[in-house]
């Protein structure tokens, strides 16, 4: 079971039961849904963007305790930061989760080093990138829904 | 807790279990350490040695083109391809080979019938009637018709049991009605549907009825004669058989009149520029070069089948499927999705407020594969306002310990998401 301590870390349990942020947020100025096809998943994102600025990040929707605690954690980190700067962190916690090699210099990413047991669980990947792939998409103006099977993902 | 199986099975001539598993090499597997406990079946089954070494036998001894060939290996490549046929026939009961059709599967015969079938009789404002607990390779085939022909879907609503509603079935018919598509056991419930009494009230509309038989032929004997029903579709690799192959059933008048599916080689009698006759039924529909290998491994696959015997794999199944629902009916927070009376071996269902994909991570760390996610059943998990159910479904060769082991593990399951 220690690996599996590793996957399911207190904190996802905790966010999976108590998402934080888990609002329909009614004066976003992007809002765009994420859904996993092969599970019939679906979370809608919700963003205020002042000036590039995001204000405010929340979600709504059902999923997995990998993906719901991934968004919850998502959501909370992005208030305060610039566009550039969330998806810069998108692509070091993309690195993070898919490297074959535990990585090192992580501290940047905060509290999502708690999602780095999935890197163990190459079936469970998708669960914890949906948010960002989301939220990526949300940022680069688009309203189209994002899949994860999406083959540009 | 623990049942023998021997116990369990005293109804029926008993089966040699432990021999049974055997036959199986992948049986023996270890996952993360512990014995693979294998409860996807219902995605598809394992194969027995028989049918690994029929591939085998087939590439290193007899490797050719059916029905094209005057040299030998060409001449016992035919022979083992419609030998294949014929153990179909005989395992449908269906009257004639020519009424079998080689396929890539139950996706691929139903398209091949709303294809050919369905865009000759089918047209604007003509309805087809399906049923809210489709697979969707019953669903899409025929939504992309009524997009080309201005068809219509009609629904067969079903209860929170995974039951047809049988009443509202025969409201369903009018006189646009041109046909009726329908699983006999559903892949997501279980559930086994009264097909015969079904066909009839069909066959008084003057409609036929095409049966996805994908679920049902691993499980119990099926007779199209006696089902009566119009069409009957079926996967080998449901039924220990290979991948890449199944088999269309097509009453014989319905097929003579069937226009082809796909053209090409094999398919045809006479080819002109100006004009290209088709060849005779079944042969008409299986257009280029078939898998030849697989389709004979199919016809092992059946032979192994009925050398255990139908009936025993229905009871050992049913054995199981009940010591899993009592088992099931006394875990905490555990909740079935799926409680027909008539059921195959199929167990789906809820535990808590945790997600299934959660569930089937932790079961496989403990080395048992199940199957979460919509299980292509849309629809039924929307009528259960569910994303997503965990399924457990067994095959005779699993065991009553493997059962116990399955809730053991659901315990850790509780116990990860308890803190
Ligand atoms: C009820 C049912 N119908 C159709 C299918 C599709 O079968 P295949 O993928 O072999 O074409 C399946 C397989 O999952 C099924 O369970």
């Amino acid at each position: 079971m220690s690996d599996l301590r590793e996957l399911y870390q207190e904190v996802i349990i905790d966010h999976n039961r108590h998402p934080r942020n888990f609002y329909k947020m009614e004066d976003a100025t992007q809002q765009i849904d994420g859904i996993n096809p092969l599970c019939g998943d679906k979370i809608t994102i919700y963003l205020k963007v002042v000036d590039n600025v995001i204000q405010e990040a929340s979600f709504q929707g059902t999923g997995c305790a990998i993906s719901i605690a991934s968004a919850s954690l998502m959501t909370d980190s992005l208030p305060g930061k610039t566009i550039q700067f969330v998806e810069a962190i998108f692509k070091k916690f993309h690195d993070f989760i898919t490297a074959t090699d535990k990585p090192t210099n992580t501290e940047e990413l905060g509290k999502l080093n708690v999602l780095g047991g999935v890197r163990d669980y190459p079936a469970r990947i998708k669960c914890a990138t949906l948010a960002w792939h989301a939220l990526h998409a949300a940022l680069n103006e688009s309203s189209e829904p994002v899949s994860t099977e999406d083959k540009s993902l | 807790m623990m049942v023998s199986d021997v116990e369990a099975t005293t109804t029926a001539p008993a089966l040699d279990i432990d021999a049974l598993r055997r036959d199986f090499p992948i049986l023996q597997r270890r996952i993360h350490g512990k014995p693979l406990v294998y409860f996807d079946n219902a995605a598809t089954s394992q194969k027995p040695q028989v049918v690994i070494d029929c591939l085998d036998n087939y590439y290193k001894h007899y490797n050719s083109n059916i029905h094209r060939g005057v040299h030998t290996l060409s001449q016992e490549a035919t022979a083992a391809y419609e030998g294949a046929r014929h153990k179909i026939q005989h395992f449908l009961n269906a009257k004639s080979p020519k009424e079998i059709v080689f396929v890539r599967g139950t996706t691929e015969a139903i398209n091949l019938v709303a294809n050919s079938y369905g865009r000759t009789n089918i047209g604007q404002d003509d309805e087809i009637i399906l049923s809210e607990m489709e697979h969707h390779a019953n669903i899409v085939p025929w939504q992309l018709l009524c997009e080309q022909t201005g068809a219509k879907l009609k629904i067969i609503p079903i209860n929170d049991q995974g039951e047809l509603l049988l009443d509202k079935y025969a409201e369903l018919f009018t006189p646009k009605t041109k046909l009726v598509a329908i699983v006999h056991v559903s892949n997501a419930l279980g559930t086994i549907n009264p097909i015969q009494s079904m066909v009839k009230i069909a066959h008084q509309h003057g409609v036929p009825v095409l049966v996805d038989g994908a679920q049902a032929t691993p499980h119990m004997k099926v007779d199209v004669q006696a089902l009566d029903c119009d069409f009957y579709t079926l996967s080998s690799h449901k039924m220990y058989g290979p991948t890449g192959v199944g088999a269309l059933y097509v009453r014989q008048s319905i097929l003579e009149d069937m226009p082809p599916y796909q053209g090409g080689g094999e398919m045809i009698q006479w080819v002109t520029f100006e004009k290209t006759t088709f060849n005779e039924i079944p042969f008409r529909f299986e257009a280029g070069t078939m898998p030849i290998a697989d389709a004979i491994a199919f016809g092992t696959a059946i032979d192994y089948l009925q050398s255990i015997g139908l009936d025993r794999i229905s009871q050992r199944e049913q054995a199981l499927l009940h010591y899993a629902e009592q088992q099931a009916a006394d875990f905490p927070g555990l909740r079935i999705i799926g409680t027909a009376q008539h059921k195959a071996s199929i167990l789906s269902f809820l535990l808590d407020s945790i997600h299934a994909h959660d569930v089937g991570t932790i079961l496989d760390n403990e080395g048992i594969a199940i199957r979460t996610g919509h299980h292509c059943a849309m629809p039924v998990m929307q009528h259960f306002h569910v994303p997503a159910t965990a399924r457990a479904s067994f095959s005779f060769y699993n065991t009553f310990a493997e059962i116990d082991q399955l809730f053991e593990a659901l315990h850790k399951v509780r116990e990860v998401f308890a803190r």
